[in-house]
């Protein structure tokens, strides 16, 4: 083990995996002598010549389409989107052929290639710079979509995602490439892709985050433990495939279940998980499934992004929202009431929104 | 001429010099390409035979092709007709969902198909289905994305033939993968991408023949230029002086031909092909073509051209020019044309026998080709499906 910071281990990873196989390219945008504008790619041109570790012309459709071509050709291309929302003109080539070629194919032509999507905010990127494009990728069947919390899943989650049969989207959350941690690199591993890691062990609630969720969720479970309340914190490691076990398991265990993500909420990849944990633990919970989330609104320029991205002090109030103390959460129930609903007849009786409002 | 040779022959030179300097910055030195003159198509398509048949002046730069390639291109384009005419009429039957007809475009069909060595790759489009059985494809594989029982039918690798690809010139930039692949493992394959008109306005077109430069990758595009796009014109889609151009401004050479002139489209791709092989570049060649059927069998053409537009063409048809091309050569016989015709008589009336079968679909694969092992999500679903199956007895 050595400290390293993720950004260090995903440049392990890309080396270990260019010196294991030949068959492996990186390519992209600035990833050759500079080495990518986060220096991911750093010195592999260097030591593996522009053969392997090379600069493309500036089209990212073009990028991916190549990659496909390549992999057909019996190629392992691993591919850098500069940043989130660049990486959309690659959109048709990722949904269209990307997810599909083996299926169109009937398993016959497989695309082992490995895309890297820098994603996500917290680092005061103007716009253009920090989307959540993550759901996009999840949505689309037959795609693997990955997002590394700590420096040694990045590692570990690039290499399999590089020996991987099925293309992969790796997400890389730009705010955590310099966040240090001890990492183990090398050869011999079992393969994490499917599998969730419980990042720290509770037993009043679960929050599940992915990506530059984690540190958030674990920052609140730390601060819960001060106020005697026990969490519970998933990582989920890999989007796609889903691991449905460990987060019912624990979710089956706390009765409570909070999900944290970055990125907008509506229609996202929490919306996801809170629909499969109340499907598969209903009998379980004591709360509905909670989410923290970004607002759904385009990401916000440099100096308002703090008031957008979900801290632990939101993780908490989430929390406090879990009927500890066996009341209604009234949030909802506001909101719905300040709706005009013409046509509808008001509710009444015990538990109706008035009597709560009331209440509160 | 020469001066493209010199051109590319100090290119490779600097390459060369790439290499050894291995992890130098030597990308970013901007090496000069060949002179715009060598990269310029002709100001005429090229063209070997006239409308009606008889010889014209053979162009430059263009070694004719050998008697014995365009007999067999000729019983080709007679089979591939015939195909496309039972493919429609299967449509008709309701056998095949849509069927997309190249007729008018067997030239280019045929002469890109036979411009490839069977270790070449070919990247085809969804309205090159003649191509496919011009390249030796199984009919009943190449229809099976418009039989609709799956998308490709046959084995890519087998045959050296990526899907007929629906969304317009994304096969481009994976031809130029495909071309890079090849010329790193030293294969000494080429790759053909075909493209229409239309797709030439796509931004990955663009992206492909850029790449394809930057890269040297050795990857011929074809556009058949069948001057329509469903029902927008030419006219409305470019304003370039001929498609070819296209190629000229990323470094491309370029070339555009006659593409009902068989003995023209094979003289040039043949040229084309030859010139990827030997490294010196991807090279565009334009065929100006016609789509004598509407687009597919749900379109309506009589609504964007006018019937006498299309007699125009019929003139013009690259089998019956070919055919009297061969015959005033002594090359071809009568007998030689009755039995090319028998013998596609036959090819369609297999395919009708083996096409009126149902096609045999199974539920469950379709959760077995998403990812190499289906996911525990997928499973499940899986499971589901053949319950409701199970269910409905």
């Amino acid at each position: 083990m050595t400290a390293m910071t993720m950004g260090q281990a995903l440049n392990a990873a890309l080396r270990d995996a260019l010196r294991a196989d030949e068959r492996v390219l990186v390519f992209g945008e600035d990833v050759g002598p500079l080495g990518g504008v986060f220096r991911i790619t750093d010195g592999l041109t260097a030591e593996f010549g522009e053969d392997r570790c090379f600069d493309t012309p500036l089209a990212e459709s073009g990028i991916v389409g190549l990659a496909v071509g390549m992999a057909m050709g019996g190629f392992r291309p691993v591919v850098e989107m500069q940043f989130d929302a660049f990486a959309y003109p690659a959109f048709e080539q990722i949904a269209s052929h990307v997810a599909k070629m083996r299926n169109r194919t009937r398993g016959r032509v497989a695309l082992p290639m490995v895309i890297r999507i820098p994603f996500a905010g917290g680092i005061g990127g103007v716009e253009h710079h920090c989307d959540s494009s993550e759901a996009y990728y999840a949505h689309t069947p037959g795609l693997k979509v990955v997002t590394p919390a700590t420096p040694d899943d990045a590692y570990w989650l690039l290499r399999d995602a590089i020996d991987d049969p099925d293309p992969v989207v790796f997400m890389e959350p730009k705010r955590l490439y310099w966040a240090k941690d001890e990492t183990s690199t090398g050869d011999r591993r079992a393969p994490r892709f499917g599998s969730a890691a419980v990042r720290r062990e509770g037993g009043d609630a679960t929050l599940v985050a992915y990506g530059p969720g984690v540190p958030v969720a674990l920052q609140a479970a730390e601060a819960a433990a001060r106020d005697g309340l026990s969490l519970e914190v998933v990582d989920l490691r890999t989007l796609v495939p889903f691991d449905d076990e460990t987060v019912v398991a624990s979710v089956r265990r706390t009765g409570r279940c909070v999900v944290v993500q970055e990125a907008q909420g509506f229609a996202g990849v929490g919306a996801e998980i809170a629909a499969r944990v109340q499907e598969r633990c209903f009998h379980s919970l004591a709360a509905p499934v909670l989410r923290v989330t970004g607002f759904d609104i385009p990401y916000p320029p440099p100096k308002l992004e703090h008031s957008h991205l979900p801290d632990v002090d939101r993780v908490l109030d989430a929390v406090d929202r879990l009927q500890f103390d066996d009341e209604p959460d009234v949030l909802y129930l506001e909101s719905a009431s300040e709706r005009p609903s013409p046509g509808t007849r008001a509710p009444a009786g015990p538990g109706s929104v008035n009597r709560v409002r009331e209440a509160s | 001429m020469p001066d493209v040779l010199n051109g590319w022959r100090w290119k490779r030179t600097l390459l060369l010099t790439n290499v050894q300097r291995k992890g130098s910055v030597a990308m970013s030195v901007r090496r000069p390409g060949p002179s715009v003159d060598g990269l310029l198509p002709s100001p005429v398509p090229v063209r070997f035979v006239q409308e009606d048949g008889s010889p014209g002046t053979p162009p430059e730069g263009y070694p004719p092709p050998a008697d014995a390639r365009l007999v067999d291109a000729y019983r080709r384009m007679v089979l591939g007709r015939r195909f496309d005419r039972q493919a429609t009429a299967l449509t008709r039957q309701g056998r095949l969902a849509v069927y997309p007809s190249s007729r008018g475009q067997e030239a280019c069909q045929v002469a890109g198909v036979l411009a490839l060595g069977a270790d070449d790759w070919l990247f085809p489009t969804y309205r090159d289905s003649v191509a496919l059985v011009a390249r030796g494809i199984d009919p009943v594989e190449v229809l099976t994305l418009l039989r609709g029982d799956w998308h490709c039918g046959y084995d890519p690798e087998a045959v050296r033939t990526a899907p007929q690809c629906t969304p317009l010139a994304t096969q481009t930039v994976h031809a130029v993968g495909m071309a890079e692949a090849l010329r790193r493992r030293g294969t000494g394959g080429v790759v053909m991408a075909f493209v229409g008109d239309g797709g030439t306005s796509e931004g990955d077109f663009h992206e492909a023949l850029n790449y394809a430069a930057v890269l040297r990758a050795p990857v011929v595009f074809l556009v058949q230029n069948n001057r329509y796009a469903i029902s927008v014109p030419l006219a409305k889609q470019s304003a370039a002086p001929a498609l070819a151009y296209k190629g000229v401004g990323y470094g491309v050479r370029s070339e555009q031909v006659d593409g009902n002139d068989l003995v023209a489209v094979l003289a040039v791709l043949t040229e084309a092909v030859r010139y990827a092989r030997a490294g010196d570049g991807p090279f565009l060649v334009e065929a100006h073509t016609y789509r004598m059927d509407a687009h597919t069998n749900a379109d309506d053409a009589s609504r964007y051209r006018d019937a006498e537009e299309v007699e125009r063409w019929e003139s013009a048809d690259p089998i019956a020019r070919l055919e009297t091309y061969l015959r005033d050569r002594g090359l071809l016989s009568a007998a030689d044309v009755a039995a090319a015709g028998e013998a596609a008589e036959e090819f369609a009336a297999r395919l009708r026998d083996r096409m009126s079968a149902e096609p045999d679909t199974e539920p469950a694969e379709l959760f077995e080709h998403v990812f190499a092992e289906p996911t525990p999500q997928l499973r499940e679903q899986r499971a589901r499906l053949l319950a409701e199956l199970s269910a409905e007895g």
